[in-house]
């Protein structure tokens, strides 16, 4: 894929027509042809760019490529290699030595007599990662626009992060312009493209300030598109991150990925997908509230009202397990194509288990379900909030063998969770909490449409799912959202 | 470990001046503002007939959500109504 750093690269060289060489004085082989380059470039027939030293090889006036910029633009692997420009477009090239081939490329008989046959090239600096991360730290921190922060000699660098509030309770990983730098190669994204107005202080948040937290949650930069993507999704009006702030209420957001990049950047999705343990499923969900919480402003105590909150709220994100799922992916089942990645963020509570190691029959654990659903938030409190039920591969079995889709296990916990005003009026079953005694003649879903999602994760031994609470549901509180990954 | 990037919204912590108190409530119009929190009427019925046994103005508001800030319009409204705004939280 060719990204924004690439074309910067490309479209800041021009390479000549005629012969064009590429060599490094580190490379034997290089060392063999120079002469052959001396004769070459003395008739003006060549012009060699050299990776390492500018004064090599001698008597061909090298021009210096140690920036790769000509390297890279060549897309060079081998050194030597002998490129032929016509009109701007290569139409030959070759690798290492083999007189034949430079003969033919030349048009020049009798090169190098004294040299043998052939010599394998050697590699190209451009394969060097150390090199490579050089030129692209040297490349993108002057991009960078984010207020310096001086530290003192003798400052602790973690008490210092700490004490200006910049972090969870944790330790971050401090931000230094060479990782952050790092991180921005995860993305085409320009630093100041702006991703999202991140509540509650409405900020406009560029790349830049989402890669800078992004680092301080502990992720590779082949995590930040799934990161800007959650901070999109998060940032939405129907998803409402600043009501998720201020209610008292548990729930922060839950991060659901799917699709290709799941696998691309080793997120869990099996065992313990829901726990500790995992670098990518553990710091996106922590560079999403880290965001927030930075960029936002949104710290508890302050907008943050959650009266006892829940650990998720220093991270929660996970993978679907998709491979062996009986159903089609969360993303598909809302609309996306199954070769494209999303992100689905659910404002949730914290996980509790259902325990259902009996049934073997999709009815007897469907009623499993419905009975352990029917306590979210309270059983007398129908309609307002959603839940997400994680349903493990064990599980999951039966209804595969049953031959029920995802939509007909929805359907029938539904059916079943149809509330009788009788018992959750005010007052009925001797608890005060309820619904005003209005509602008494009627009956009402424990879920809204679409108030209950289903996905698959976990791993393959253990007759358990788990359930997501929710919280207020709709437009008066949030709705679940899906949002692309792109890199 | 010499320079780290600022990881927040970099906005700088200037103090926004307080609208003046006024020196007394005589012939002022009061705006009394519902979030829509249950029980959150209840409250505010009672500052309105305390209020208007006073001989006070007053006009109520209230929020679509509690879960959401006022919208615009209705922040503009109050302004323009209003002189003072009182806004029950209540739950």
């Amino acid at each position: 894929m060719t990204t924004d750093t690439d074309r910067e690269r490309t479209a800041a060289v021009t390479i000549p027509d005629g012969l064009v060489a590429v060599v490094k004085r580190d490379c034997p082989t290089c060392t063999t042809v120079a002469p052959v380059l001396a004769q070459l470039a003395s008739a003006g027939a060549l012009t060699v760019f050299t990776q390492d030293d500018p004064t090599f090889p001698e008597g061909t006036n090298p021009v210096d490529d140690r920036n790769l910029a000509v390297s890279f633009a060549l897309d060079i692997d081998t050194v030597p290699t002998l490129v032929r420009i016509e009109g701007g477009a290569e139409t030959a090239r070759t690798v290492g030595w083999l007189r034949s081939a430079w003969e033919e490329i030349t048009g020049v008989a009798g090169l190098g007599p004294d040299l043998p046959e052939y010599r394998p090239g050697c590699g190209s600096l451009t394969q060097d990662p150390v090199v490579v991360d050089r030129l692209l730290v040297e490349r993108t921190v002057p991009l960078l626009r984010a207020r310096r922060v001086a530290l003192g000699a003798d400052e602790d660098v973690h008490e210092a992060m700490d004490a200006r509030g910049w972090t969870d309770g944790l330790p971050v990983v401090p931000p230094t312009p060479e990782r952050v730098a790092r991180m921005l190669a995860g993305t085409t994204r320009a630093p100041d493209d702006i991703v999202a107005v991140v509540p509650p202080d409405l900020v406009e948040c560029t790349v830049e300030k989402v890669a800078i937290n992004a680092v301080m949650a502990g992720c590779r930069p082949e995590y930040l598109p799934v990161v800007l993507a959650a901070i999109e999704a998060a940032c939405t009006d129907e998803f409402n991150m600043h009501g998720l702030l201020a209610t008292t209420w548990f729930a922060g957001p839950v991060v659901i990925v799917n699709g290709p990049v799941t696998r691309a950047i080793g997120m869990n999705s099996g065992l313990n997908a829901l726990g500790q343990g995992n670098r990518a499923n553990a710091s996106i969900g922590r560079a999403l509230q880290l965001t927030v919480r930075n960029v936002g402003g949104g710290r508890p105590g302050e907008v943050d009202r959650a009266t006892l909150g829940n650990p998720g709220k220093y991270t929660f994100c996970f993978a679907e397990r998709e491979h062996d799922s009986p159903w089609e992916p969360l993303h598909v089942a809302r609309g996306f194509a199954p070769d494209r990645s999303t992100v689905t963020l659910f404002a949730g509570e914290g996980v509790r288990g259902v325990v259902d190691q009996l049934s073997r029959e999709p009815e007897s654990l469907t009623r499993s379900f419905a009975a352990c659903l029917a306590t979210v938030a309270h059983p007398k409190l129908p309609i307002v909030w959603d839940a997400f039920l994680v349903v493990s591969p064990e599980h999951a079995r039966v209804f595969r063998d049953a031959g029920w889709s995802r939509q007909r296990l929805t359907d029938e916990i539904n059916a079943i969770l149809q509330l009788d005003g009788e018992q959750f009026v005010q007052g009925a079953g001797g608890i005060a909490e309820g619904m005003p005694e209005a509602f008494r003649a009627t009956t009402l879903p424990k879920f809204r449409t679409g108030g209950l999602q289903i996905v698959h994760a976990g791993g393959t031994a253990g007759l358990f799912s788990g359930i997501i609470g929710g919280w207020a549901s709709g437009s008066v509180g949030s709705e679940i959202v899906t949002r692309e990954v792109t890199r | 470990m010499s320079e780290l990037l600022d990881p927040t919204s970099e906005r700088s912590a200037a103090l926004r001046e307080r609208a003046p108190r006024p020196e007394s409530l005589a012939g002022v119009r009061v705006g009394l503002l519902d979030i829509s929190k249950p029980r959150g009427a209840v409250f505010l019925d009672q500052l309105q007939s305390l209020l208007e046994a006073r001989g006070m103005t007053v006009e109520r508001f209230s929020k679509p959500t509690f879960t959401k800030p006022a919208p615009l319009d209705l922040r503009h409204e109050i302004a323009t109504k209003c002189d003072v705004v009182i806004e029950a939280l209540a739950d």
